[in-house]
């Protein structure tokens, strides 16, 4: 950036004031009193851990949430957006990950949805189509997306282009991207960044939520940290006018952290047992070739960016997803060290083969939100619990009783509903359910995800724990301080397939980036040439595998 | 925390806010018809209240449990009404009752089945595929029946038991009702099957992911509730005196769906119970009856029970703090 655009955005004032936001959702208070202000022209990286509030924060800016307490000032007036079409209105936008698309009409009227060209009612779709082209040229996005495609068949970077054009062809003035480049390609993230430049060039406040440190400094004028819901602090990037030193990523990870990270896990090895799980060659329409063991008292971490294939690959060896070729091998039968063949047609095949899984979305896939704390966690074992099909209650509370305490739910009873219970104390629930029906392969899918740092500690002692019992444990997780910090041995994928395997000794960030984003961090022609050969002899492989 | 609460919170812990709420309005309606009218206490027209309720409260309390696991059976009134036929038919060609009860029982079981494998494989919303079959059924009622009344049931022992016999002074009717419904609410409370409901229609993912087969129990309560509108259709053929094909049943789905609602079940599934339905059906009951005992024009009734059903669910919406932002869930 130049040094006159620096001092544009210097001497302007703030567009956008947020002052003093609070909000509360049953049981968490998600942010408590968070000022923050992006002036015209600013790129204002706002970061924090998994569950800071940054969510939060933009779902009230758009006006998808009302603060509890608190007000947005935009251009010094104090404005109420009580939906998100009154902030479109003002000019605030907020691009989601995952917008939301109208299935079945085309890119152009998803575009323009809400302010369709018309005259007496009636649609002109040539020319709609027309003037969405000349747009997507005007933007720079020309030849990136059809504007004839229909909704459903987009993938998530079109979808993200759809939503950003809806804010350019209104007159935005304030707009925030919540991660915008996890589903987005190398190029795509090019043209984004161009974007958001010009965007900043027209004077436009730009809020950029990511977790993503290289990109932060990479377009990012100011770094403002949330914790816990409450605003830590900010730093100019570039230091500040005075001289002060350009900061450094070391300073960004101590805010958003607030703690020394290395202390949050349980640093001890694990003898590896028999084999539990063993993956050949398993294939479906998510995943490719996925080979790997797992054994009995070992933590093994799955990485990989989002949509790499893990959480598909959970499901198949869950019996959720059907597998079209290769085999599930279990090793996990008591008094039995060989191997059998697993044929799962559902998740209560799994579970009666002794594996359990802890979904990545808890609040839709794993709990029953307005049933008792009790219900939850007895759920995987009402079989075991029950004589003549009656369940047997006594029974019951001793278990839920032994897990609870355990895990240290904090509930003040266990018949609370557990949409009461905070994200943290609802992620031992699910884990309790599960260590209730003594599983001998646990998979984990985002455990951490939207729970506090105090309680991330002690699920992962939880999760050493298990391993020390000897239960197989296997963690998906995006956040790579925490795979590292407790897997035993890390399996990398990117786009369905495995990229690689790294033991703990040898795990390090930037190795595991490397592999999860395979070909396309390489943008030197050696490692690119390296990496198509590499795919080319897998395919090769496989094609000699299907002829013998 | 929760060691020290007083006995009047303990007490309403116990009945339930809903049930409370029930017993209020029902005590309201009682008063204000009885003070109209001092015939609406005689025993003679708590029995009357008591039968009538008999067949509606049985389709209730088995939609309580197809409303828990999340869905809907609004074909119950036609089964009823395909059962009554078959049964009266079958009945007066064998010259047996048990054969007659039996068939009914059968038929009804074999509907509800067609209604489970139609949402379940089908893969048909169950409001849309009880509709289809609401007509069907019905439509099978009239075409073995002709379009009337068939059989004749009123000399038979065992029909006319049913319908006006009693044991320990309470008429037969009521005591069906009170065994289908004590059954029913063993089954939600007591059992692993019961609990299962619960969690199938709280959230049908994570039963799924907890090792549930929820197309099992999708199947099992559609069967179960076309069994129990099977036994409805005997008790409509014993009251008549024949098998009817349309008259009594029609509008059931009705008045079953309106009592689940005003007994609290959540229509979006995971959230209700067999009692409060039954608390409901009186209140539905009392008010039909004390509307007739004063005159009221009959068509009134249906005005009442609708309006009725949408206040429940309004109610119930609006205590869930649902935003009001397009279609509801």
């Amino acid at each position: 950036m130049s040094a006159e655009t620096e001092a544009l955005s210097d001497s302007s004032t703030a567009i956008l004031r947020l002052e003093g936001v609070s909000k509360g959702f049953s049981g968490v208070q998600a942010l408590s009193g968070v000022s923050v202000e992006c002036r015209a022209g600013e790129v204002l990286a706002l970061m924090g851990e998994n569950g800071a509030g940054k969510s939060t924060l933009l779902k009230i800016l758009s006006g998808d949430l009302q603060p509890d307490a608190g007000r947005i000032v935009v251009d010094g007036t104090p404005r109420v957006f009580r939906t998100p079409a009154e902030g479109h209105r003002a000019g605030v936008r907020v691009i989601y990950q995952e917008p939301e698309i109208i299935p079945h009409v085309s890119v152009a009227e998803n575009v323009y949805v809400g302010a369709l060209p018309q005259r007496f009612h009636w649609f002109d779709r040539r020319g709609l189509i027309k003037r969405c082209r000349a747009d997507l040229e005007r933007f720079g996005f020309g030849g990136m997306l059809d504007p004839e495609a229909i909704g459903n068949k987009l993938s998530a970077a079109p979808r993200q282009l759809v939503e950003i054009l809806r804010a350019l062809v209104g007159e935005v003035r304030i707009i925030a991207f919540d991660e915008p480049t996890s589903s987005l390609s190398n190029e795509e993230t090019t043209v984004l960044f161009a974007l958001i430049e010009r965007l900043r060039k027209n004077g436009v406040a730009v809020i950029y939520v990511s977790h993503r440190m290289q990109e932060i400094f990479q377009i990012a004028d100011r770094v403002a940290v949330l914790r816990d819901g409450r605003y830590v602090g900010d730093r100019r990037v570039r230091g500040e006018s005075d001289g002060a030193p350009p900061l450094k990523e070391e300073e960004v990870v101590r805010m958003m952290v607030g703690r020394d990270l290395s202390a949050m896990y349980v640093r001890e090895t694990h003898p590896p047992g028999k084999v539990v799980l063993e993956l050949d060659k398993v294939t479906n329409a998510d995943v490719e070739q996925v080979s790997f063991q797992v054994r009995a008292g070992e933590i093994v971490g799955l990485a990989g960016l989002v949509g790499a294939g893990r959480t598909e690959l959970a499901r198949a060896i869950f019996g959720d997803m059907p597998i079209d070729s290769g085999r599930i091998l279990w090793g996990g039968d008591e008094g039995s060290t060989g191997l059998r063949e697993l044929k799962l047609k559902s998740p209560r095949d799994a579970i009666r083969a002794g594996i359990g899984l802890a979904p990545e979305e808890r609040k839709t896939e794993a709990l029953l939100m307005r049933r008792s704390v009790r219900d939850n966690t007895s759920l995987a074992v009402l079989e075991k619990l029950r004589r003549f099909r009656f369940v047997r209650r006594d029974a019951e509370r001793e278990l839920v009783r032994k897990y609870t305490t355990q895990l240290r739910v904090r509930t003040p009873s266990m018949e609370r509903e557990v949409r009461t219970l905070s994200g943290g104390n609802q992620q031992k629930v699910v884990l309790a359910r599960w260590l209730a029906r003594r599983p001998k392969l646990l998979i984990l899918d985002e455990p951490t995800r939207g729970v506090d740092v105090g309680v991330k500690a002690e699920i992962y002692a939880i999760i050493a724990d298990l391993a020390r019992e000897g239960i197989a444990v296997v963690v998906i997780s995006s956040d790579l301080p925490e795979v590292i910090g407790l897997s035993d041995r890390i399996v990398v994928m990117h786009c369905g397939r495995v990229t690689g395997e790294v033991s703990r000794a040898e795990a390090t960030e930037q190795r595991i980036m490397e592999l999860a984003m395979a070909d396309y961090l390489h943008s030197t022609p050696t490692a690119h040439a390296s990496g198509e050969s590499s795919k080319q002899s897998k395919s090769g492989m496989s094609s000699t595998a299907g002829a013998s | 925390m929760q060691d020290d609460r007083s006995a009047a919170r303990r007490v309403l812990d116990f009945v339930g806010a809903q049930n409370l709420s029930l017993l209020i309005a029902l005590a309201a309606v009682v008063t204000i018809i009885g003070v109209q009218d001092a015939n609406f206490f005689s025993p003679r027209n708590m029995m009357a209240i008591g039968t009538t309720v008999a067949i509606a409260g049985l389709l209730a309390a088995v939609q309580t449990v197809v409303v828990i696991l999340g869905a809907l059976d609004i074909s119950v009134g036609s089964i009823t009404g395909f059962t009554s036929v078959a049964c009266a038919m079958v009945f007066t060609a064998s010259g047996s009752a048990s054969l007659g009860v039996a068939a009914a029982i059968a038929i009804g079981l074999a509907s509800g089945l067609v209604n489970g494998a139609t949402i379940v494989y089908g893969r048909v919303n169950p409001v849309i595929a009880t509709l289809a079959t609401l007509a069907t059924f019905k439509g099978l009622a009239q075409l073995i029946s002709g379009g009337r009344a068939q059989g004749y049931t009123g000399g038979d022992d065992f029909f006319i038991f049913l319908a006006r016999g009693s044991i320990l002074g309470i008429p037969t009717l009521i005591w069906v009702l009170a065994l289908v419904a004590a059954a029913l609410h063993v089954l939600l409370k007591y059992t692993d099957i019961g609990r299962n409901i619960y969690a199938v229609g709280g959230n049908d993912t994570a039963a799924r992911l907890a090792g549930i087969a929820i197309n099992k129990y999708v199947i099992g309560a559609y069967a179960l509730s076309g069994a129990i509108a099977g036994i409805a259709g005997v008790l409509l053929t014993a009251r008549t005196g024949s098998g009817q094909p349309v008259s009594g049943s029609e509008g059931l789905e009705l008045e079953s769906i309106t009592a689940a609602a005003l007994g609290g079940c959540d229509l979006r599934g995971g959230k209700g119970a067999v009692p409060s339905t039954l608390l409901a059906v009186l209140l539905l009951g009392v008010l039909s009856n004390g509307m007739t005992v004063l005159g009221v024009n009959p068509f009134w009734q249906n005005v009442a029970k609708g309006t009725l059903l949408a206040v429940a669910v309004v109610i119930q919406q609006k205590r869930s703090g649902e935003r009001a932002v397009g279609l509801p869930r």
